[in-house]
């Protein structure tokens, strides 16, 4: 376990429940351990809806363990299997930087770079001062047709480069969002500059 | 019976079993870290490689593969041979190379495979990984580095201890085996661990770097801190016994042992009564064996036999028991009781004080009652057969006593007698479910007997029992959990009040004019009448040797050859592993030397012509490890009396410290500090 401070009691909110009751009926008597995944999900959104920061506190996982009737080292177990759960507190907005073999080939070191620079971050897993951004080193996130990626909290930003990056962390400290997807402007992963094929194909109207 | 083929060999296994237990029914080796026979398969070592016939040309894990009629497996090929080599390289990694300032070397399965699979050098050039040691409490030391992720720990705390505490976090390269929060293990049974780490990367805390497992000299024995009986082997270096490990022994502990009679070991050798004293002018002064007899022999001169009184504790072997009773007899005194505890053993017959189920039977039954028993302290390894037995399902579990977590769910049906009698009649909901079952069980603890009502109690279990169809021809469902190693024994040899002899309760506050206490701490001493001489023999400076006028050093389990009776009644004998410190000497011998010096010597003086008597007076003494199992020939029960509305106490209130051994302890005081003290801070 790293150094943070834990809050003292975790108790998920009626938004949350409303989730968890019907993720639970998914599933018979006996395997509501099944649930785990949903559970801690919903508890990291929560901590991002209520503190601003995205992540579950060892008091979720034991409430979720007491919940769903298995041992909390269980919930520990899954909990740090999975990179998605932050198991320390992260800035307003995770920026989850790509840097496997296709976005690396498409330059995501500038991206990395640009990051540093615009927040300040040397390390990974490290949070900017201000609070705002937690920098983390992600592997494929399968989208690497539209490589470099740069995945703010839920959403990817697309045909990441330096100056794009810059710009986008610079809306993000306004507290502006700006629209998730391709920067260059491209219907999701079609060609740069419009389609190639089936450019002559006419469909009648509906 | 499936027929499988392992390097030409022909052999016949279960259908659902797997290639690794076929190739051991063919003799054959295979080397294995994760698979363990009582723990589930996990199949994420790899070691026990193999290649089967007619499958794809790739190697199999063993143990994870499930045996077809008529399969051709082969342990000694190259390809098997390379594969294995391939994990072992993989394994040494990032397994550090300092078996020299390990714990576990000598005794360890990675080095001694490595040995037949490992290469003579690394080719391995980058970092290798290092990860942070976890503080697991007071016996289990943990170099985590050495680590290589079998996960047997985080098996067997699930699902032999019924803890589940331990655990795999992150993944891959970041993979650590521990808590993940700081914490101490809390199971009764964690020294097992350090018996299942096939590496060191669990060892023994107070055994770090004590001795090599070649200095040992090891002697098979049988543990006395519980009554379970336990088959332990003692390994001793010199004058001193080093550390206590379990033996097979699958009717009785399986291969597991208790924390408390793993780790009392280092309690064997402080406060040790190891001369003799004798109080002169109030005061106890060293002396020579022939001043304590005199001393003795004068006090003794002209008491009348009726104002002789012995009590024998809980950590006495049979033949010492039977030894201090012929003396007695021979005093003309029937004053003698082994129940210091005063419970209300019923010793007319021997089902109302044994458990009758056995403690492998435990795995056939299917409802049981437990009645002021909390078997997780007051016998570890009969709850993990409870627990192995719910683990297989069908089973219910109802407690009537103190509330305590069993590690399995348990019924709380009620905290003294009064539910009793609603069982008894039928009205309350779990007589039903006991009716039901096949295979009911009634355990009753020493916290339901060691009462007023004791008698009475006994007596509405047994009725209980009989009510319910636990008494059958082919089933006992009675059973009595004792938690003294000696009292088994000491019933079967009558160790009793004789005709018109006093009880432990009568002889207190002056009832007798001398009273022998045969190791027996347990007691209130403060309630001995002022006048009474008291002689204590035993082996540890404890309560009953600070009231002593006459201070005989015994001999401690360790340092005698005797048999104890554990509380299935099974008769099993403990071997002398060191000599007893000082002056200190075997305690039948002593009372023989004392017989002879009185002019009435015992008739026997040699521990064989003791036994022979041992035989004599009762039959079962003969019939050495084995236990017969048997249904109910005789329903009438014991006699009974009035129950008290009082509720159940818990007979065993610290697992840690129960007898002067793991009094004496500094482990176990630790245990007691980090387990039991904040326990009973958060209650007051």
């Amino acid at each position: 376990m790293t150094e943070h401070a834990e809050p003292a009691s975790f108790a998920f909110d009626a938004e949350s429940e409303a989730k968890i009751t019907k993720v639970m009926a998914k599933y018979p008597a006996g395997k509501q351990a099944s649930a785990v995944l949903p559970l801690l999900d919903f508890a990291q959104r929560q901590m991002g809806r209520v503190t601003g920061s995205a992540w579950v506190p060892k008091v979720a996982m034991d409430e979720i363990a007491r919940r769903l009737e298995m041992a909390p080292i269980r919930v520990y177990e899954v909990a740090t299997f999975y990179f998605m759960f932050n198991m320390a507190p992260v800035g307003k907005y995770h920026l989850q930087l790509c840097t496997t073999t296709p976005c690396w080939l498409r330059g995501s070191d500038d991206v990395v770079a640009a990051c540093r620079k615009a927040t300040g971050i040397k390390g990974w897993k490290e949070t900017s001062e201000d609070g705002l951004f937690t920098m983390t080193e992600v592997e494929c996130v399968g989208a690497c047709v539209n490589a470099p990626i740069l995945q703010v909290n839920d959403d990817f930003f697309e045909d990441m480069d330096a100056e794009s990056t810059e710009k986008l962390l610079a809306a993000l400290r306004r507290g502006e969002y700006p629209t998730p997807g391709s920067v260059t402007g491209r219907q999701t992963s079609a060609p740069e500059g419009g389609a190639t094929t089936l450019t002559t194909l006419n469909f009648p109207a509906e | 019976m499936v027929k499988v083929t392992v390097d030409g060999i022909d052999v016949d296994v279960p259908p659902g079993s797997n290639v690794l237990q076929a190739c051991e029914a063919a003799g054959k080796e295979v080397p294995r870290f994760c698979y363990h026979e009582r723990l589930s398969v996990a199949g994420n070592c790899r070691m026990c490689l193999v290649e089967i016939e007619k499958a794809p040309p790739k190697p199999f894990a063993s143990c994870a593969y499930p045996v077809n009629e008529g399969m051709v497996v082969h342990t000694d090929t190259p390809m098997v041979k390379k594969a294995r080599a391939g994990v072992m390289e993989f394994l040494l990694i990032n397994h550090p190379l300092d078996c020299p300032i390990c714990d576990q070397g000598g005794e360890c399965d990675l080095q001694d495979q490595a040995v037949g699979y490992g290469r003579d050098g690394s080719r391995y050039t980058e970092a290798k990984r290092a990860v942070k040691d976890k503080d697991l409490g007071p016996l289990v030391k943990t170099v985590m580095t050495r680590c290589i992720q079998c996960t047997r720990c985080i098996r067997f705390s699930a699902e032999i201890a019924g803890t589940p505490e331990l655990g795999a976090t992150a993944r891959g390269e970041s993979m650590e085996v521990g808590t993940y929060v700081q914490m101490a293990l809390t199971s009764e049974l964690s020294g097992n661990l350090i018996d299942i780490c096939p590496v060191g990367a669990l060892t023994s805390k107070p055994y770090a770097f004590v001795a090599r497992p070649w200095e040992l000299k090891k002697t098979d024995s049988v543990d006395v801190l519980d009554a379970v009986g336990t088959n332990i082997r003692v390994d001793a270096r010199g004058p001193e016994v080093l550390r206590i490990l379990p033996r097979l022994n699958e009717d009785v502990n399986e291969e597991w042992l208790a924390d408390k009679s793993r780790f009392s070991v280092d309690g064997l050798k402080r406060r040790r009564l190891d001369s003799v004293w004798v109080k002169r002018d109030g005061k106890l002064v060293k002396s020579g064996w022939e001043d304590a007899f005199e001393a003795i022999d004068a006090r003794l001169k002209g008491v009348a036999g009726e104002r002789i009184g012995a009590i024998a504790g809980d950590l006495c072997d049979a033949e010492s028991m039977l030894a201090l009773k012929d003396l007695m007899s021979a005093l003309g005194s029937a004053n003698t009781d082994c129940r210091q505890d005063g419970a209300a053993l019923d010793g007319t017959r021997r089902e109302f004080y044994t458990f009758n189920t056995s403690i492998a039977g435990i795995e056939a039954a299917d409802a049981i009652l437990l009645v002021g028993c909390n078997p997780r302290r007051e016998a570890p390894l009969i709850n993990a057969r409870v627990l192995k037995r719910w683990r297989t399902g069908g089973l219910k579990v109802a407690s009537v006593g103190p509330v305590a977590d069993l590690t399995y769910p348990v019924e709380a049906i009620g905290e003294g007698p009064a539910v009793l009698a609603g069982l008894l009649d039928g009205s309350h909901p779990f007589a039903s479910v006991l009716k039901a079952a096949k295979h009911p069980m009634v355990i009753v603890g020493q916290g339901a007997l060691r009462r007023a009502d004791g008698a009475a109690v006994l007596a509405s279990a047994w009725k209980l029992a009989e009510t319910v169809g636990a008494l059958g021809a082919e089933w006992h469902g009675f059973n009595v959990l004792h938690t003294a190693a000696a009292r088994v024994g000491g019933l079967d040899l009558g160790f009793l009040p004789g005709a018109g002899g006093k009880n432990v309760a009568a002889m207190m506050g002056g009832g007798v004019d001398v009273l022998w206490l045969l190791g027996t701490d347990e007691i209130d001493t403060t309630k001995i009448g002022a006048d009474t001489f008291v002689i204590y023999q035993g082996h540890h400076g404890d309560a009953g040797a600070a009231r002593a006028d006459v201070i005989l050093p015994g001999a401690a389990y360790t340092e005698k050859n005797g048999t104890y009776v554990n509380t299935e009644g099974r008769v099993q004998r403990g071997q002398l592993a060191i000599y007893p410190p000082g002056e200190a000497r075997e305690d039948w011998k002593i009372l023989r030397a004392f017989s002879g010096w009185l002019g009435k010597p015992l008739p026997y003086d040699s521990i064989e012509a003791l036994r022979d008597r041992l035989e004599t007076v009762n039959p079962v003494f003969a019939r050495l490890d084995i236990l017969p199992r048997f249904g109910c020939a005789d329903v009438a029960g014991p006699a009974g009396g009035e129950m008290s509305p009082v509720a159940f106490e818990p007979a065993v209130a610290n697992y840690y410290q129960t007898d002067v051994i793991s009094r004496a302890s500094p482990t176990m005081a630790e245990c007691t500090a980090t387990y039991v003290a904040p326990l009973k801070a958060a209650a007051e």
